[in-house]
């Protein structure tokens, strides 16, 4: 982890609510360059949400959210916010790469259009070089020989290791994971959090949501519990699990380990 | 009820086929009967009854202005009418889903009036527009108030044109027939728009896509799995309704011309006969066209299009 650079999410008071419903009560959090955090919390907590809110698919009510130094969704000059225009959110998206639990892969592409779509249509890359670089990110995933084959035809871990390729070639640099394991069978859990493993070896900065403890205690630099749509407590994984400060926490451990 | 075998067999040797008596359908049998006789009759009544005029028919079926309406009329109207009426229904349905109320309020008052006023109706009154003005014009609004309003004279117009060699019979009929088949289409593509998973453009939102590439890239072409059949209807239905142009009027098309032909030689039975063919044809080339058509946009779908139940036919009950 480098200390010199600034952080690379930096969240201060962030507040969000559907209609009346309250979800975001104030987060405040930092990510370090290089950093693995990892978010739990019981359902309903506001961990999607906050996800969502860092690449902007969900404008938030109040507070600031920095990514990599710039305002996400917004300009400021001055005391007034000016909103981005759809080019310049999707400028800053291209930083982002995004993993959900369903996958979402584009069922009318092949794994490897999937993983050239983006750099093709929006880094205007040239069809060969994009093609070969997916090739390469499908092989590194341990996909080299299902680069022709639609998702329909892969399975779940399959599905989202070729999702994790489609992030990464748009070379982010910051990935967040939404619950990556949570829609898949027992069995193909191990090979999509090694793909993440080495990731986080490589030095990617991540913000994983999910339930495997295991992996936040061997891969993560930081844990954060949340619950009721506030930050109840942060700090080294391995302390935060066998040594929770909060009741809440505690409970709540109690229940997944 | 016989008791399980109990002596244990020498190991688990694959057990005999099964050989069962099917069960009997006496009554398909006899339904088959009854349509064969009733085929036997009506194939008996075609050969034999020589109203039906077959060696006239086919004489006077393919005559030079006969496949004029065909080609010019019939065949040009469906075209262009289903080009225009999809790449009009696509804006219509991406404006009816927009955010801006304003947008999706013209939208649907758009499908709102396409709809509700019958084909027949809609091409009368595009045959009459001429009544409206003798000149159409293009330039700047309200030329001639906004003069007014400050007391001098000025002509606003880059470009006018003669209501009668503008709107031509058969500019109205497309317009008629076009912009209510655009109509319909704009609710079929709204519904296939919808039926895609949010969650498939927020991915390609998260990987910085932008509105257009997200819809032409990633939209689309999974709601034309869901498009394509009903459109089929939409096609199949306009190309019978370009029968409806002779009240534009607009008298090169096939059933214009055929009729034509039977009520001058006194034989208008067979010439109705003709007509049928026709566009019993004219459909199973279209029917070949959408399987085709089908079969390109279910790629990376399990199920193969033939499989799937065939129950889009919403908004084609013309
Ligand atoms: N688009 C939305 N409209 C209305 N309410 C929403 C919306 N998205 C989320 N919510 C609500 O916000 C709350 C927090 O949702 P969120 O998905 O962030 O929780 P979560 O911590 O990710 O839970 P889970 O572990 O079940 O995924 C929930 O009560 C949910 O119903
Ligand atoms: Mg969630």
């Amino acid at each position: 982890m480098s200390e010199t650079a600034g952080p690379m999410v930096r969240s201060e008071q962030v507040h969000k609510s559907f209609g009346r419903l309250e979800v975001l009560k104030g987060i405040d959090l930092e990510v370090a360059q290089g950093e693995v955090m990892c978010l739990i919390g019981p359902s309903g907590s506001g961990k999607s949400t906050f996800l969502r809110c860092i690449n902007h698919l969900e404008k938030i009510d109040a507070g600031r959210l920095w990514v990599n130094g710039h305002l996400v969704g917004y300009r400021q000059k001055g005391d007034k916010l000016y909103e981005l225009r759809d080019r310049e959110v999707s400028a800053q998206r291209r930083e982002i790469g995004m993993v959900f639990q369903r996958f979402n892969l584009f069922p009318h592409m092949t794994a490897l259009e999937n993983v050239m779509e983006a750099p093709v249509r929006v880094k205007r890359t040239p069809k060969a070089r994009a093609r070969e670089r997916a090739g390469a990110l499908l092989e590194s995933v341990g996909l080299g020989d299902k680069v022709r084959t639609y998702p329909s035809a892969l399975s779940g871990g399959q599905q989202q290791r070729v999702a994790i390729a489609r992030a990464l070639a748009m070379e982010p640099s910051l990935m967040l994971f939404d619950e990556p394991t949570s829609a898949l069978d027992p069995e193909l859990v191990g090979e999509v959090l090694d793909v993440m493993k080495r990731l986080a070896l490589d030095g990617m900065t991540m913000i994983v949501v999910t339930h495997e403890i295991g992996f936040a205690r061997e891969v993560g630099d930081s844990l954060v519990f949340m619950d009721g749509g506030v930050v109840v407590e942060k700090g080294v994984p391995r302390d935060v699990i066998a040594d929770p400060k909060h009741e809440r926490t505690r409970s709540f451990l109690s229940k997944v380990l | 009820m016989t008791e399980p075998d109990k002596t244990p067999d020498a190991g688990p040797a694959r057990p005999a086929p099964i050989k069962a008596v099917p069960v009997r359908h006496p009554g398909r049998w006899i339904s088959v009967a009854v349509l064969a006789v009733l085929a036997a009759m009506f194939v008996h009544m075609l050969l034999t009854n020589d109203k039906f005029g077959w060696a006239f028919m086919v004489d006077n079926m393919f005559r030079p202005p006969v496949i004029e309406g065909l080609l010019r009329g019939t065949i040009l109207l469906t075209v262009l009418g289903m080009v225009i009426g999809v790449s009009l229904g696509v804006v219509v349905a991406v404006m009816r889903l927009s955010p801006n109320p304003v947008l999706s309020g013209t939208a649907w008052l758009y499908t709102w009036f396409f709809r509700a006023v019958p084909r027949i109706v809609l091409l009368v009154l595009f045959g009459n527009l001429g009544i409206l003005y003798q000149s159409y014009g293009l330039g700047i609004p309200f030329d001639e108030q906004i003069a007014d309003l400050f007391g001098v004279s000025f002509d606003g117009r880059f470009l006018e044109v003669e209501a009668r060699s503008l709107l031509t019979p058969f500019i109205a009929a497309l317009l008629g027939l076009a912009l209510s088949e655009s109509a319909y289409m704009a609710e079929i593509v709204r519904a296939g728009i919808q039926s895609v998973d949010p969650g498939q453009s927020e991915a390609a939102q998260a990987l910085g896509m932008s509105r257009t590439q997200i819809m032409r890239r990633v939209v689309l072409p999974q709601a034309m799995r869901v498009i394509i059949p009903p459109t089929g209807n939409e096609t199949i239905a306009l190309l019978k309704d370009t029968a409806l142009v002779a009240f534009v009027p607009l008298s090169v098309e096939l059933f214009f011309q055929l009729e034509a032909v039977g009520k001058r030689t006194f034989q208008v039975f067979p010439m109705y006969v003709s007509a049928c063919l026709w566009y019993l044809a004219l459909t199973s080339v279209l029917m070949v066209g959408q399987y085709f058509l089908e079969r390109r946009f279910g790629r990376g779908v399990a199920v193969s299009g033939r499989t799937r139940p065939r129950i889009f036919t919403a908004g084609s009950g013309r």
